[in-house]
């Protein structure tokens, strides 16, 4: 709780510097409208139209702010195709939206933390794998995304897999590199004479694993998870861009700037962050909670 | 009080150990011949280099010698270790954090496959013998350096092991809690009987500990004297102000002081 200050503090400073910012990028909307009527501006009223535009370049946060209470609660509550009207959620929502991606993100974070331990584990005992798959494992995170997403849509597509899948499988993508990379550094975190000790009890390597090595692994795995979720609602929120979906956070973003609803974007935008800092802090939560129950923490 | 029709419990002959590094190789273990009965507290001392915690490690099949042979029990260091044959305390004391002191010492035991009712007993019976009795439920990082090491300590007890290697166990340990560990120690070899091979750069606690004591020297790493302590079994702390203890501390010296000539 002690951290709530400084927080507080930061985001009061970025609000401020945003708002500060709204008034010049909306400017030379709000004085070409004001020429055009044939009307002399005053700086009060600028700014209050800077504040107020219906399609502004940058949106004043309470505008966003304004849009995610409208899109979500409101929406729900008393949208013609609301969950209160219809008993399903509305396709207009940011709630709706919300969960297709996160749907998708959770499905493709689930399989990528797998993937990533397993190749991990693969790496640390096979020398093999050791030698052959971190430099593909590299390889794969510099491709970007962007070029590479597209293509795994379309030949899914092309197999019959649609929807869920494909966006999860991006997901994956981009969530099991920072797994891989910390596993393989937490698995290796115990040190020679923690490993000699196991020899001498005669240990098999099942056993060196389970109660040394994945122990020893613990706190990389929850700081890795935490990179990797993040990097999960990424890879969602860019698979349902190329394909123009209908769905989803990313495809709020494409309609936003079809349409030139930069609020609309915005709020996406902020219903994504808001979305990845919940996620985070629940992995926080649960490493917590393992690490105390471990007696990890002093 | 040395049994000496039964074989030795370790018989090292004529043991080479050659390291090959990227400066060349380093001869950290030449020609070196050594028995030790069983129920013996042996000290190896020496400075740095000379191949005392090698050969505790050849000893514990965590290296392998380069020619000459070693038995263990009479067995291979390799057979040895898989009979589980020795306890091995290492210098740092090496505790999961993740694991309470009784976890700690339950290691060994769940690895070995001993019943939940046996590993309880047995715990609490090595964590009485170090003085640890009270501490089970504690983490490592609520003792000191020294209670960890103890705890180290009981955990290489913990199986029935007739033989304990010790690394430098209380190198990293100050002087009045290592001289109280010293006393401790003394009092679980006599209680247990164990065959104790012992690590260490202090000439004090080698001379206060052992029954033989093997002095080292280095490039290459050798024994230039092998010391039968006259002093008897029982040993309070004054005994360091006897003029035996000062001659064996003396003849320790000299050996030490014999290897550094030839440097």
């Amino acid at each position: 709780m002690r951290t709530i200050g400084p927080v507080l503090a930061v985001t009061a400073a970025l609000l401020a510097l945003w708002y500060a910012a709204v008034i010049p990028m909306n400017a030379q909307w709000a004085q070409d409208q004001a020429r055009r009527a044939g009307q002399d501006l005053s700086f009060s009223a600028l700014v209050a139209d800077t504040m107020s535009q219906q399609r502004p370049r940058l949106p004043a946060p309470h505008q966003v702010a304004q849009e995610l209470w409208n899109s979500t609660v409101v929406e729900e509550m008393t949208g013609r195709r609301g969950f209160m009207n219809t008993g399903t959620l509305s396709n207009r929502s940011l709630v709706y939206h919300g969960w297709v991606t996160l749907s998708a993100t959770l499905l493709g974070f689930a399989i990528g933390s797998v993937l990533g331990i397993a190749l991990a584990v693969g790496i640390v005992h096979n020398r093999a794998m050791d030698a052959s798959v971190m430099p593909w494992a590299i390889a794969s995170q510099t491709i970007p995304i962007l070029a590479i997403a597209p293509m795994i849509i379309v030949v899914l597509n092309a197999v019959g897999i649609t929807g869920l899948v494909p966006k999860a499988i991006i997901s994956t993508y981009l969530s099991f590199f920072p797994v891989v990379v910390g596993m393989v550094k937490g698995l290796r975190a115990p040190d020679q004479m923690q490993l000699d000790l196991m020899k001498t009890y005669n240990a098999s390597g099942g056993q060196v694993f389970q109660k040394l090595r994945w122990p020893s692994a613990m706190p990389y795995l929850f700081a890795s998870l935490k990179v990797a979720i993040a990097a999960a609602l990424v890879g969602a929120i860019v698979a349902e861009l190329p394909t123009g979906a209908v769905a989803g956070l990313g495809a709020r973003l494409l309609s936003g700037s079809y349409y030139g609803q930069t609020v609309q974007i915005w709020a996406a935008l902020i219903a994504a962050a808001i979305l990845a800092a919940s996620m985070v802090a629940i992995i926080s939560a649960l490493q917590r909670l393992t690490l105390r129950r471990m007696g990890m923490t002093a | 009080m040395r049994d000496t029709v039964t074989a030795p419990v370790i018989a090292a002959k004529d043991l080479n150990l050659t390291f090959q590094t990227g400066d060349g190789p380093v001869h950290a273990l030449k020609d070196v011949t050594l028995e030790i009965a069983k129920g013996e507290f042996v000290s190896f001392i020496g400075p740095s280099g000379c191949g005392k915690t090698t050969f505790l490690r050849v000893i514990a099949d965590l290296e392998q010698p380069t020619s000459g042979t070693i038995r263990v029990n009479g067995m291979s260091p390799e057979a040895a270790r898989k009979a589980r044959a020795y306890g091995y305390v290492f210098q740092a004391a090496g505790l999961y954090p993740w694991r309470t002191i009784a976890g700690n010492v339950k290691l060994p035991l769940e690895i070995m496959g001993y019943s939940r009712a046996d590993q309880a007993a047995r715990v609490d019976k090595v964590l009485e013998l170090v003085e640890l009795s009270g501490f089970q439920r504690k983490f490592p990082w609520q003792l000191s350096g020294g209670m960890q090491q103890r705890a180290s300590i009981a955990r290489a007890l913990a199986f029935d092991a007739d033989i304990l290697l010790m690394d430098e166990p209380f190198g990293a340990l100050d002087e009045i809690v290592r001289d109280r560990l010293n006393e401790q120690l003394l009092d679980l070899w006599a209680r247990t009987e164990k065959t104790i091979g012992f690590v260490t750069h202090s000439i004090p606690e080698a001379v206060y500990l052992s029954t033989k004591i093997v002095v080292m020297s280095p490039r290459p790493g050798r024994i230039t004297d092998i010391i039968d302590s006259p002093l008897p079994r029982e040993r309070p702390l004054e005994i360091r102000d006897s003029p035996e203890f000062i001659d064996i501390a003396h003849r320790v010296r000299e050996g030490l002081r014999a290897g550094h000539i030839d440097d």
